[in-house]
């Protein structure tokens, strides 16, 4: 099985058959990791071009931009608060039960 | 999304068995489906807080981001107690139903 990550990692033995668990896991941590920053990515482009794009023009003049770069700190911030708030609902059931 | 983690378990028959893998599995699945709720959450709480991006997220856009939260999940609780309820009483319903 030929994975993206396979032939960047590399088995120290080299010799194929018997396989690590332990760098599944780690390789697996990182397509998921891969995979919820691609996820972040798109939503904030969605939302930010909602946001700040009005009419296209030929360009994004200097105002569209900042405003993008404002949203993006503005999602950032609002994503991490909802990651919080949920924690602490998810603890709350959960001292509940 | 999680396309990738089939094609893992499949080639190494030992690693199904293996409960050091099970329990990783059982993690990070667990810890993926909070991830996606947050996306989505954040996704549904923007369109209803946020006015125009200012140069910080005010306390009031901050407030109603942790209120969206949690009136999310009782919308969501609420959804599957009623569905519940209404399985239950309506019991002839589904009866009536394979006629």
């Amino acid at each position: 099985m030929e994975s993206g990550f396979g032939s960047d990692f590399g088995s120290a033995g080299g010799a194929g058959g018997k396989l690590d668990a332990g760098l599944i896991m780690e390789q697996v941590k990182v397509q998921i990791a891969v995979a919820n920053a691609q996820e972040l990515l798109q939503r904030m482009t969605d939302k930010c071009f909602r946001k700040c794009i009005g009419k296209p023009g030929g360009s994004l003049d200097n105002s569209e931009q900042k405003c993008i770069a404002m949203c993006m700190d503005r999602y950032m911030d609002a994503w991490n608060t909802v990651s919080r708030a949920y924690n602490s609902r998810l603890q709350r059931e959960r001292a509940n039960m | 999304l999680m396309s990738f983690s089939t094609s893992c378990w499949a080639a190494g028959g030992a690693g199904a068995a293996d409960p050091q893998l099970q329990r990783f599995i059982e993690v990070e699945t667990q810890k993926q489906r909070f991830q996606q709720l947050v996306h989505q959450m954040t996704e549904l709480c923007w369109e209803k807080c946020m006015d125009k991006p200012g140069p910080k997220l005010d306390s009031r856009a901050e407030t109603c981001f942790v209120n969206c939260v949690e009136r999310f999940i009782d919308t969501s609780q609420f959804i599957l107690n009623r569905l519940e309820q209404t399985q239950k009483s309506k019991s002839a319903f589904s009866e009536s139903l394979s006629d």
